[in-house]
């Protein structure tokens, strides 16, 4: 489905945002759009995307949600998701 | 990185935070989703 995406409508302007509930989860989709599926098994086997991978609760995508909107819908699951381990384990794979 | 005018493709989880409520916030700061999913991995 990502690869349809990007074909249709290009990497320029694109960004992916993840909620995946942990670190470990949020590397291993960051590792593949950006380097491709590390199994090699998937469709994205081979395909390097180099897409921007961030995770919504990551302080700098969250400093832009409408405060009113993120209460509503994250600031509950904030208690349970280790947001520090998440943006650590992204920046790695983002660093390369 | 900033939202406002950016194509999102948003992969939400059902364990994590789920697609339709990352939708809402990302529209909330400008952005436009091109792909929403909810992963289930039970």
């Amino acid at each position: 489905m990502v690869k349809k995406i990007i074909d249709q409508y290009g990497k320029d302007g694109v960004i992916v945002v993840l909620g995946s509930p942990d670190a470990d989860s949020s590397e291993l989709y960051a590792e593949t759009l950006i380097n491709g599926d590390p199994s090699w098994l998937g469709p994205l086997a081979g395909v390097s995307l180099d897409l921007p991978v961030y995770h919504i609760m990551e302080p700098e995508i969250k400093s832009q949600i409408d405060p009113a909107v993120y209460k509503e819908h994250l600031e509950l699951l904030e208690i349970a998701l280790d947001v520090e381990k998440i943006t650590e384990g992204l920046n790695r794979v983002r660093q390369g | 990185m900033e939202l406002k005018g950016k194509r999102v493709i948003v992969i939400g989880e059902r364990d994590g935070v789920q697609g339709p409520a990352i939708e809402e916030c990302i529209r909330s700061a400008g952005a436009e989703p091109v792909l929403v999913q909810t992963q289930c991995f039970v």
